[in-house]
Formats: structure tokens, sequence, C-alpha cells
């Protein structure tokens, strides 16, 4: 047994990092200080309608969630019979609704605002892989709603799922395998993605828009790096801050 | 039991389908899409609220 020193209580040196956790803390530490992870403002330009509708998306995933565990403990014959539980069946499908309206409206901004410029590639595919989750997840909901348009949409999606073969592992006339789909594994995959989507934009910030690409001062770093100069932080911003009088469409 | 089935019979529609030379969609599906390119427009053009400018 070594004995270790430590600058302060409870505040490990990160210097001296040798084990994976503090390698892995030193790691996270450099990717996302928590000054980017919890912001306490934004560029000017953030102050738009089309900055709105992702966190619309994760409010209404929230309430997906939360009226969900509540179908779920008590069950179809509550939310089919009582006024309360068709209440809650209802806003646990209109915050799908709205949950898909702004994730579409999001990734239809995003998409023209050519989102994954300056290192946001990750960022876009994790957007476009949770769009493309959810709807496995909602399609799983459509199952479960135990009446005859469930039992309708079961027997319809069997014979395509079964002709590319994952009918065994995906068994839509299974009512206990899709409901385990639906209330485990998939909002499990969709809450993960989403996180991963989220902590990304904290990472690299938040796109500026295509007009802003012409030497704005806020999308210069502010905060360099220890032993950089201050300077531009991805090439695009390299680009356009080297030449300001090019023009803006030379930068894209 | 019996008011569960007919519950669960209830919530069957016929819906309302538009089509147009072979082209055809049901009606909440076309409000959806009319919603989300109506929203798409207005976040293009309506100014953001609050004056309170950061950075």
């Amino acid at each position: 047994m070594s004995a270790q020193t430590k600058p302060a209580q409870g505040l490990p040196a990160d210097d001296d990092a040798h084990t994976w956790t503090g390698k892995a803390r030193r790691w996270m530490l450099g990717k996302l200080p928590p000054d980017k992870l919890l912001p306490e403002d934004q560029p000017s330009y953030v102050m738009s309608w089309a900055y709105v509708f992702g966190m619309g998306a994760i409010a209404s995933l929230l309430w997906i969630i939360v009226s969900g565990a509540v179908l779920g403990l008590n069950g179809p014959q509550w939310y089919h019979v009582s006024s309360l539980g068709s209440f809650v069946n209802s806003t646990h499908l209109w915050s799908v609704e709205l949950f898909f309206i702004f994730m579409v409206v999001h990734l239809w901004l995003k998409f023209w605002m050519a989102a994954w410029r300056g290192g946001r590639v990750l960022t876009w595919v994790t957007g476009m892989l949770s769009f493309v989750v959810s709807i496995v997840a909602a399609f799983t909901g459509y199952l479960l709603q135990t009446n005859f348009d469930s039992q309708w949409i079961a027997f319809e999606a069997k014979d395509a799922l079964n002709s590319v073969g994952v009918g065994a592992w995906f068994n839509v006339a299974n009512v206990g395998q899709i409901f385990v789909w639906h209330i485990t594994l998939l909002p499990l995959a969709v809450g993960a993605v989403v996180v991963l989507h989220v902590l990304l934009v904290r990472v690299h910030g938040v796109v500026p828009p295509l007009e802003a690409a012409e030497g704005d001062a806020q999308l210069l770093d502010a905060s360099p790096a220890p032993g950089h100069p201050p300077g531009p932080s991805h090439p695009l911003e390299s680009a356009n801050s080297q030449d300001s009088a090019e023009p803006r469409d030379a930068a894209r | 039991m019996s008011g569960w089935l007919v519950a669960g019979a209830g919530t069957l529609g016929v819906g309302t389908y538009f089509g147009w030379d072979g082209f055809t969609i049901q009606s909440g599906n076309l409000v959806v899409i009319v919603v989300m390119i109506i929203l798409f427009v207005l976040a293009l053009v309506v100014p953001f609220p609050g004056g309170k400018r950061r950075k």
C-alpha cells in the first residue's frame, strides 16, 4: 500500500492521474469542464426560435417518460376505462406527437444550417440516431394500445418484419415482448442517445448560423487552452478570421 | 371486462382521407405535416422575444 498526496480535501491532483478512473476524470474534465457543461450564457445568435425546438423535444420526452411510467404502473384496464386513465393516455400520445413535431422541425432547421460544421459530425449522427430509435419506440407504443387498432398494426407489421428475418427477436404479435421493448430497452436507448447528443452540443457548442461565419468575434475561442495563443478553434473559423475581406461563401 | 372491450372497440374510427390523383393521406397526418412546415417558417421569420442581450 502506498500513500498518496492530495492538494486539498476532496480535490485529487489531475496531473499525476495513474489509475483508469483518474485518467478518465482528466479526459472528461478536459473535454467538458463544468463551465461548458452548465454554461451561464450563450452567443447572441442563440436568441432565435431556430434554437428552441431541440429543447422542446427534450421537454416532450420528459413528459413521455413520466406519463408512460404512470400508464405502465396502472395497466390497460385503468387507461381504457377510467376517465383519468384515458386523459393520461391521451397526454402520452400527444407528448409523442409534440416530440416528433419538435424533433422534425429541429432536424429541418439544423439541416439547412449545415449543423455538422466545425467538427459537429457526431452531434449530427447522434441526432439522426435518436430520430430513428424514437420511430421504433413509437411503433412499439402503437402496438401496445391494446385495442383493435394495435392488433391490426401488429398483424400487418409481422409479415414485413418476418420478411427481413427479425420476427423471431422482434415479434410484434407477442405483447409481453413488445412491452419489454417499449418500457425498458427502447426508452433506455432513446435516453442514452439524447443525453450523448446534448453532451456533444455542450462540448462543441451550438452551431453558429451560416450568416455568422464572417469573422464573428463570438466564434473565436474566448478561453484558449494553457500554452496556446487565443485564436480560432476550428478550421472554418480560421479561414474566416484570416481574411475577412473574402466573400462570405468562400468559407463554406 | 366487457367495459374494457367496448372501450377498446370505441377507439376505432374510419378517419378522413384526402386524395389527389392516386396520392392519399389521412387528415391527421396531413395536419401534422402542415403544422411542422408552419413552425419551420415561423422559426425563421418571427423575432425572438426578450431584449436582454447576452455576451
